[in-house]
């Protein structure tokens, strides 16, 4: 049934972007914070930051590949 | 219809080998890769300019990125080039999806004979010979116009579907999967050659159950390295393509721009993040943890 497939791609993304959008709003803010206090260390707190945005996305693209193998396979 | 389709297909074969459009693809990124460093090359300056400071600075990022992670400035010169080669070849992979044409280029192949083409979509001049199983959803007493997605799928299996001719290698599977197993391959070896037969210690160790534990949980993890690293690549460059076919589709003037630009934000990031973890996957590697504790113990008495 074509409609299900919809409604379980959009579920899936929607649920984990859950997840995701809440480690990463912590991450961010927590760096922000970081650079509030010490604006020298810039440079090395945005590194570390991206690297630990792109760990907890992984998550929710990791889902978004399930939908698009629901959908297109 | 736009093709998005998971798996890339193929375009030729030299003599039993297939040929996919995203190894096609992979030829030709490392074959420019190869075609601009040379150029460069043969003409090089002690103050560099143009297109040999921007290879220059991506360099040096890389050297102090490694020494900053790996601590010695030897070491960080064993591992900036294969590093620097991820991320070169990474970012190459990644970047080649915003190129127009990419995608969009192609063959039309004859309708497949695998495409299922649907029962007919009924003219409403003709309902009253409908049998109802010609619904797909016959649970629905009520005629119900699922027409939209069948109809164009009907169009697809007439004229048949495009196979582009280049597909960005990082949305094949084969690639991301072929360069998380490298990746992890490479770690296990840089650390069997720094740390002899006791980095196997970290996974199979038998002087407490704790560590056992933890051993057999460290194992799985490198697996989970392999998995985690081939589906982040491959899921953000091939969720971009999509993304962009669709934006595209539905209004293919200027609105599509900021994806443009977030898909060559995303393309630098990946490259930079797959080389990153792989540089603190072998930090970790080479590190020996029993000496820390029998040192740190040491220093208590």
């Amino acid at each position: 049934m074509p409609e299900l497939k919809f409604i379980a791609m959009g579920l899936s993304v929607g649920l984990a972007a859950i997840g995701s959008g809440i480690g990463m709003g912590l991450l961010v803010g927590k760096a922000l914070e970081a650079i509030g206090r010490n604006p020298e260390a810039t440079p090395k707190i945005q590194t570390n930051m991206i690297l630990g945005i792109a760990f907890t996305e992984a998550l929710t693209i990791f889902a978004l590949v399930i939908a698009l193998i629901i959908r297109f396979v | 219809m736009v093709s998005i389709v998971l798996v890339p297909e193929q375009i030729f074969a030299i003599g039993a080998m297939p040929v996919t459009n995203s190894l096609f693809t992979t030829w030709v990124g490392i074959g420019v890769v190869i075609a601009i460093v040379l150029t460069v090359r043969a003409r090089l300056s002690l103050v560099p300019r143009g297109m040999q400071l921007v290879l220059e600075s991506v360099y040096t990022f890389f050297a102090n990125l490694c020494e900053s992670v790996l601590g010695s400035k030897a070491l960080a010169e064993k591992a900036v080039p294969f590093i620097a080669s991820i991320f070169i070849f990474v970012f190459a992979a990644n970047i080649i999806e915003v190129i127009p044409g990419v995608g969009t280029i192609g063959i039309r192949k004859e309708p497949a004979h695998d495409v299922e083409v649907p029962v007919e979509v009924t003219p409403p001049a003709l309902e009253e010979f409908v049998p109802e199983t010609e619904t797909p959803t016959g649970y629905y007493a009520e005629p119900y116009q699922v027409a939209a997605p069948e109809k164009i799928i009907e169009e697809a299996a007439e004229e048949g579907h495009l196979v582009p001719l280049f597909r960005p290698p990082s949305t094949d599977l084969n690639t991301t999967l072929a360069l998380a197993l490298i990746s992890v391959v490479v770690t296990q070896i840089v650390g069997l050659k720094a740390l002899g037969v006791r980095y196997l210690s970290k996974f199979i160790n038998f002087s407490n159950p704790i560590s056992f534990f933890v051993g057999i949980l460290e194992l799985i993890s490198e697996f989970a390295k392999i998995i985690s690293f081939a589906f982040r690549l491959f899921g953000n460059i091939f969720a971009g393509e999509v993304l962009l076919t669709v934006m595209l589709m539905l209004v293919p003037y200027f609105v599509p721009l900021p994806f443009y630009g977030l898909e060559v934000f995303v393309a630098i990031v990946q490259a930079f993040i797959f080389a990153a973890l792989t540089l603190i996957f072998i930090k970790i590697a080479i590190t020996d943890h029993h000496e820390e504790e029998h040192s740190a113990q040491g220093r208590h008495v």
